[in-house]
């Protein structure tokens, strides 16, 4: 019995059936732990992107080292890091946050990179333009620059949110409780592990594919020139 | 403790990290070809295999392949009579150079169908056959153009590594484990281990560096 | 003899199709053994479209091609022809050598890998065999000293006297060149157009060219073809082409041209 379902293991396609609720609720957690992950990840990377873009050196130096080092550096590491060492700081959080910040840390590297990429792809030209009409940088960031940027953007950050995604397992070791750790335990009380390791196996293609998917639509949606604005 | 003494069984660990690496990312490398070119293959069987293949290792989580392989694969053995328990350090290598072998088939493929059309042309004028045309004259090309993307998939393979602690194999993060469970000195520890995983993925970039140089030296001669 | 006045390749009714577009409309043309034949006309009038079928880089979609005397792109069947199989392109595809517009050199590989590659790797030579060969080779075109560079190392002319020498390495029947240089700089057209000249002077290989040129036309030719749309529309001498043109196509196109 897990989150008040039985299993019935008078079967493999009984069994199959009946630990699927119980492995949907943990997927629900997975979805949840990717987004939040996602989210810090967006304004972390924005934020380090920003760093490493800035005129002076003692600023944009020590936010590439740093982004380098996290980038460098497994998840497992820093989740157990932050796991273990904020209590020591007082800072104590619940382990599903702790999993999402660590997830968030560990891909703001990887967004920095997309936020740079996306704003300098956004030409010379436009910058020029929009000084000779003498437009305020405020403005110009704003209304010219990222509109044009949004639309490279949005499919690099699609994939790592999928990547994202594919990570949560890893916050099983901070006993969160999302798909894996729910079908390890299931399998650890039963002694059964194939069906449950190859469901969620199989869930996660269905989780992919359909998240790939979505990307692919925005992808689409999205006018490549830019946001349009009134 | 004092940090030195924690220095030995880490380094015990860093080493067991590192050939884990190596290992998993050459396995990585022979199933990235074979799939990569498997994909763009005429026969449909081999082409099938390799979508497969690379969906399913792309589509699911390293963790839950790796669990798979050490907890589930066994049963599913058992179930055809079969002995398949796997050592942790085969189930780890397996999963590492499945996994990373998926993504790199990817690359393969891509490099592969960027050597232009004027290639296989010259080639099929000189009559070559179709698989002298791709090993002589179309993957020589596409190799440099694979390597950048090679070398992050190595440190990215480096730092999937650490998962493998979790099925009880004593790599680095599997020893910070057991030094912090009976020191409680995470801190310390922790910092460790994150600097020696950021020093051994900076010395893999450098290397994979210098590959990449060596399988161009064609085009660094001076034009 | 009769092999020597039978013509070593010939098209017969062929059709060639690119979806919607007719490339070659029952066409209709013959080259005889030893004759160099030049072939003008317009963008789109299919002189490439030949080129490219004789090497079986394109098929055809109606009509016979024979080489030497033997279906190209057919083989004899028990009951008549059939499309051919590959080893019957490769067996045909040995009798043909092609000189490409963009060189298409192997970068990877220096000048003299480049032409010993083929001959080593596909006819069976031994790596001396095919280095000597080689080096009669680039000294025929004047690159001797160059045998250890890279493709990106040279210039284009260079770079496609590279591309004739290994062209001939294979010892083809007929050699094709395919606008051999369009994509030159004006100052060295020369080099290559001599090379080419000193080939036709002195071997009987027979040359097809498909050219903008018109020096070679006029130069190296025994006879000049013009395309238009798909089939030849009028041939002859060099002489009789270019100072009595018959068609008022074949004279527009001359104009325009001879004035650019």
């Amino acid at each position: 019995m897990l989150f008040g379902y039985e299993w019935d293991l008078s079967s493999p396609l009984a069994f199959a059936v009946s630990i699927l609720p119980i492995l949907l609720i943990g997927m629900w957690v997975t979805i949840q732990a990717a987004v939040l992950g996602f989210l810090v990840a967006l304004v972390l990377g924005l934020l380090f992107a920003v760093l490493k873009s800035a005129p002076s050196r003692w600023v944009s130096w020590p936010a590439a080292v740093v982004t380098e080092f996290i980038r460098d550096t497994p998840l497992l590491v820093q989740l157990f890091f932050l796991y273990y060492v904020l209590p020591e700081y007082g800072v104590v959080l619940p382990a599903f946050m702790t999993g999402a910040l660590a997830l968030g840390i560990q891909y703001s590297a990887y967004t920095s990179e997309v936020y740079r990429a996306g704003l300098e792809a956004v030409s010379r030209d436009q910058h020029e333009a929009a000084r000779a009409l003498n437009l305020s940088a405020v403005r110009t960031f704003t209304h010219i620059v990222v509109p044009q940027a949004v639309p490279r953007i949005v499919p690099a950050m699609g994939n790592y949110l999928v990547s994202i995604m594919k990570d949560v397992p890893v916050l099983s070791v901070v006993t969160v409780l999302e798909m894996l750790n729910v079908a390890k335990i299931v399998g650890d009380r039963t002694f059964s592990y194939l069906i449950p390791l190859s469901l969620v196996g199989g869930l996660y293609l269905i989780m992919t594919l359909v998240a790939s998917a979505g990307v692919r639509l925005l992808d689409a949606w999205l006018p490549k020139q830019g946001i349009p604005l009134k | 403790m004092h940090w030195t003494e924690y220095a030995a069984p880490l380094l015990q660990g860093a080493w067991v990290t590192t050939q884990l690496t190596v290992y998993s990312t050459v396995l990585g490398a022979v199933l990235a070809f074979a799939a990569g070119i498997g994909k763009l293959s005429g026969n449909w069987v081999l082409k099938g295999v390799s979508v497969a293949y690379i969906e399913v290792f792309r589509g699911t989580s390293l963790l839950v392949q790796l669990f798979w392989l050490y907890f589930a694969l066994p049963l599913a053995g058992a179930a055809i009579g079969l002995d398949l328990r796997l050592p942790p350090v085969l189930a780890g290598v397996l999963a590492l150079g499945l996994n990373i072998g998926a993504y790199g088939a990817e690359v393969v493929r891509g490099a592969i169908q960027a050597v232009h059309t004027d290639q296989h042309e010259a080639a099929r004028a000189l009559n070559f056959s179709p698989r002298q045309t791709l090993w002589d004259i179309v993957i020589p090309q596409a190799v440099p153009e694979m390597m950048p993307s090679f070398g992050n998939l190595a440190v990215q393979n480096l730092k999937d590594t650490a998962l493998v602690s979790l099925i009880s194999l004593g790599d680095l993060t599997f020893r910070a484990e057991q030094i912090r469970n009976f020191t409680q000195d995470s801190t310390t520890i922790y910092t460790m281990v994150l600097f020696t995983y950021f020093g051994m993925a900076l010395v893999l970039t450098v290397i994979m560096r210098a590959l990449e140089r060596y399988l161009a030296r064609w085009r660094a001669a001076k034009g | 003899m009769s092999d020597n006045t039978d013509p070593i390749i010939t098209f017969d009714q062929v059709v060639k199709r690119f979806g919607d577009l007719t490339v070659l409309d029952k066409l209709d043309f013959e080259v005889k053994r030893g004759e160099k034949v030049t072939i003008i006309g317009p963008s789109g009038s299919g002189k490439s479209t030949v080129l490219r079928i004789l090497m079986t880089l394109e098929g055809i979609d109606g009509g016979v091609v024979t080489v030497g005397g033997e279906p190209l792109w057919h083989e004899q069947g028990p009951e008549g022809l059939r499309p051919a199989s590959e080893a019957h392109l490769r067996k045909m595809r040995s009798r043909l050598g092609m000189v490409f517009q963009q060189f298409n050199l192997f970068p990877h590989m220096t000048v003299l890998r480049n032409i010993t590659e083929a001959p080593v790797k596909v006819l069976g030579l031994s790596k001396v065999e095919a280095r000597t060969r080689a080096e009669e080779l680039l000294e025929l075109v004047g690159l001797a000293d160059q045998a250890q560079k890279y493709p990106h190392q040279l210039s284009g002319g260079q770079q496609q006297r590279v591309g004739i020498a290994r062209a001939l390495a294979m010892r083809p029947d007929v050699l094709l060149f395919d606008e051999p240089t369009s994509a030159l700089d004006p100052e060295l057209v020369g080099e290559v157009l001599n090379v080419i000249g000193q080939l036709a002077e002195e071997h009987d290989l027979t040359m097809l060219l498909v050219t903008h040129e018109m020096r070679f036309a006029r130069e190296v030719s025994d006879r000049v073809c013009f395309f238009d749309q798909g089939r030849i529309r009028e041939q002859g001498t060099p002489e009789q082409l270019f100072t009595d043109p018959r068609e008022q196509r074949t004279r527009e196109f001359l104009a325009a041209v001879l004035d650019a």
